[in-house]
């Protein structure tokens, strides 16, 4: 029995990496959740956008690098980021005046927005190939760690090591502080409050004198904020490639459902459940249980519920069971 | 100008694409009839799925992005039946995978008879849950072993179970087993919509989207990491054809004779012959599906569909069972899929799960069917080849914008090296143009229903 290496071993494996990875999906699923609050259809575009936004960052920092400007211990990326969320605003603001405006004059069916989207998601998924290519690009710098294997195990003596890198702990501040960010704005701002009543119920909303153009407008700004900095915490985190993004779609979406869409505290629950089921399931237990197992019992498998490649079966089974049992979601979303 | 010549000339037009690609070498054409019947095939191939995505979207509002996973599943039927099975791989492990999945099938469904036939409560969620817990690890513990005696066997070459061909290593010879597997191809992707819509359809229309997205990743996942069942991404390749192979036609002395006759030397001569093969037996196939399609449209049961689509709180009323009706089209529209899935396969002799893309396989199809007009079935087919053509056409076109807009400037200065760059990933900006364009000016698309 060793109980303290066994918790440091699950942290290092599926508590640090789950918290991140939610942290993520939380703030791409706000940004879903948030479309689907306010102009009431599922954006499959979002995972473009993310690209969109990610791609801009790295372009921005290559600049930033060739200019010899870096941010010490911290990525780069992080000082690129305010300028690469201003450009992906303005990529969606025009999307929203020349494509999706259109159709909510119209008030179109929001399966017909949703074929829009796709539409929107290949022009989008084009302009970040013409921009940046398809490679595989690594664009964090500085530190890489705030505690490395060999540090943790100096500092406390265990056989385990704890490695906790940089770009893990900066996604857990960075989301934090988003998220603290977007609940006083909708809770305490004029503009904020009147968003939340538009996505109650647009006719009393627009019989009390809000002008919907406008919190159209905040919502694609907000939105446009939300994904960027969600992808560019997922790229400086693993890496950046567009396809990638795009398959982030589903856990992204698995995690606004689950926590009930259109509400924005369930997507950050529903992005840590999402999140820390993928992880666990797909983790090899052998370690932990070796450390657990009194001496002799240790696992010959490797104690792993499922390959990792069927991660996304994971988000999906959740997603079904939660759909089928609860369709609000966890947290309540809105009603069908 | 009437609605018949509207459409006559569409149909006119879009097949002088073709001929045009066939015959010239002008602007942006490669003049090659190879070429030309190769879009063709595909082109078929596409409109078929357009089709099947056609009944479901067009007849009844249903909207699936999950095509490519039918497609997928089509493809693995074609490894199934036409291929010979590996020696010795059906008594090593075989019959202990499907055992394994027995095992499994049978937990899943006593936990859904627990939960029917239990009242609902603590110890109901209990049992269920100590059952699913339990029967995962004896499906697992009886599942990994046969797994593992199967990939063990020359996992260079083989490694998976095989299929039916009993023609051993002979099995080329039995070709026309490929044109058997396209109907099994249908039926697979059938059994896999009849789970998902039971489990799906009951939801609304961007809930069962992301369903149907989620679904296709799944089967693409299984397909790309189950060794045994398809080679994994180790691929299988040399499927046998149901068209002769080139290399026996060109030693074939008739062959030459006739070749001769006509002016063609016989290497060209056998490489057209083998293509119009392909076109022929996908034209029959679109035919048949297409003929059936259009029954079904003007029969009680498509106008039944119609209704469905355009009113379902009015059909309820009406006595008609929406989830029931919306479960049948969703199956068949799903086959359709899954048989030119398989003939796809057999097209390209080869299966690799690793190509198999969402952008490709779902989202190109879901624009042949809105440029082509949803509702229409001759509609599907039209915008299947305008398409496909514009699919594969766009990167040539995009080499020669970029010719024609650097053609001032230097082999290496950075816009002309940008455009030339550029022109590779032209292809998804145009067809979301294309998309959005139909979309907002012509939403009824070329074709629109009647």
């Amino acid at each position: 029995m060793d109980i303290l290496n066994a918790l440091v071993a699950l942290a290092n494996y599926v508590i640090v990496p789950g918290l991140a990875y939610g942290a993520q999906l939380a703030l791409g699923a706000l940004g879903v959740t948030l479309i689907y609050g306010i102009l009431r259809f599922s954006n499959f575009a979002h995972g473009d956008t993310m690209a969109f936004g990610t791609a801009m960052t790295i372009i921005l920092t290559n600049g930033l690098l060739a200019l010899g400007i870096t941010f010490g211990p911290l990525p780069t990326a992080l000082l690129a980021l305010p300028f690469a969320i201003m450009l992906t605003c303005v990529l969606v603001l025009v999307t929203d005046r020349v494509v999706y405006r259109f159709y909510r004059a119209q008030k179109a069916d929001p399966v017909i927005l949703v074929i829009v989207s796709m539409g929107v998601m290949f022009i989008m998924n084009g302009i970040v190939r013409f921009t940046i290519g398809v490679r595989d690009i690594q664009f964090a710098d500085g530190e890489r760690f705030i505690m490395s294997v060999p540090t943790f195990k100096k500092l406390t003596g265990l056989q385990e090591g704890l490695a906790i890198k940089t770009t893990q702990g900066i996604t857990v501040v960075v989301a934090m502080i988003a998220v603290a960010l977007l609940f006083w704005f909708l809770n305490k701002t004029r503009t904020g409050k009147s968003m939340r009543a538009f996505s109650d119920n647009e006719d009393l909303a627009l019989l009390s004198g809000i002008n919907p153009e406008k919190v159209v407008m905040v919502t694609w700004m907000i939105v446009a904020a939300l994904a960027t900095t969600a992808g560019v915490l997922y790229g400086l985190d693993k890496s950046f490639k567009a396809f990638t993004y795009f398959q982030l779609l589903l856990p992204i979406f698995a995690s606004a459902v689950v926590g009930g869409l259109g509400n924005p505290l369930g997507a950050i629950g529903g992005g840590f459940v999402i999140a820390f089921s993928e992880v666990t399931i797909t983790y090899a237990f052998k370690k932990v249980i070796g450390y657990m197992a009194p001496g002799g019992w240790e696992p010959d498998s490797l104690v792993q519920l499922l390959s990792t490649d069927y991660k996304f079966a994971v988000s999906f089974a959740i997603l079904i069971i939660v759909l089928l049992f609860k369709p609000t979601g966890l947290f309540k979303g809105q009603s069908v | 100008m009437t609605l018949t010549m509207r459409n006559t000339l569409l149909v006119v037009a879009v097949a002088a694409l073709y001929i045009l690609e066939g015959s010239t070498t002008f602007w942006i054409f490669s003049g090659s009839w190879d070429s030309a019947l190769k879009m063709i095939s595909f082109a078929l191939i596409g409109s078929i799925m357009a089709l099947g995505v056609n009944l479901q979207w067009g007849f009844a509002g249903l909207f699936n992005i999950g095509i490519m996973g039918f497609v997928a599943l089509g493809g693995l039927a074609t490894v199934l039946i036409s291929m010979p099975p590996t020696p010795g791989a059906w008594s090593a492990g075989g019959w202990q995978i499907l055992l394994g999945l027995a095992l499994g099938a049978a937990t899943i469904i006593g936990a859904v008879f627990l939960f029917r036939s239990l009242p609902k409560g603590r110890k109901r969620s209990a049992l269920i849950l100590a059952l699913l817990i339990g029967g995962f690890f004896v499906f697992r513990a009886v599942f990994d072993g046969g797994v593992a005696a199967v990939e063990a066997i020359n996992p260079a070459a083989t490694g998976y179970l095989g299929g039916l061909n009993w023609g051993g290593d002979n099995y080329k010879a039995n070709g026309w087993l490929t044109i058997v597997a396209w109907p099994v191809g249908g039926l697979l992707a059938a059994g896999a919509a009849w789970i998902i819509g039971k489990t799906a359809l009951g939801l609304r229309s961007d809930y069962l989207a992301i369903a149907t997205l989620g679904i296709a990743e799944i089967i693409i996942a299984v397909m790309k990491n189950e060794d045994w069942l398809g080679r994994g991404v180790k691929n299988v390749v040399g499927l046998p054809r149901p068209v002769p192979y080139e290399a026996d036609l060109q030693v074939d002395p008739s062959f030459i004779e006739r070749a001769a006759s006509l002016g063609l030397d016989p290497v060209t001569a056998s490489t057209l012959y083998t293509k119009i093969g392909y076109v022929v037996l996908f034209t029959i196939v679109l035919l048949i599906l297409l003929w059936l399609a259009q029954r079904a449209l003007q029969s009680p049961w498509g106008r039944m569909m119609r209704a469905i689509r355009d009113n379902e709180v009015a059909a309820e009323a009406m006595g008609k069972n929406v989830t029931a009706r919306h479960l049948q089209i969703f199956i068949l529209g799903s086959a359709i899929c899954g048989i030119a899935g398989a003939m796809m396969t057999t097209l390209d002799g080869q299966l690799t799960p690793g190509t198999y893309q969402p952008l490709r396989f779902t989202f190109l199809i879901w624009v042949m069917v809105i440029v082509g007009g949803s509702g229409n079935n001759f509609g599907s087919i039209l915008g299947g080849f305008l398409i496909w053509w514009l699919w594969v056409m766009v990167e040539p076109l995009g080499q020669w914008i970029a010719q024609v807009t650097t053609a001032g400037f230097d082999p290496d200065h950075w816009f002309r090296i940008r455009m030339e760059d550029a022109s590779a990933h032209f292809r998804l900006f145009t067809m979301g143009l294309v998309l959005l364009l139909v979309l907002r000016f012509s939403p009824k698309g070329l074709m629109p229903e009647r």
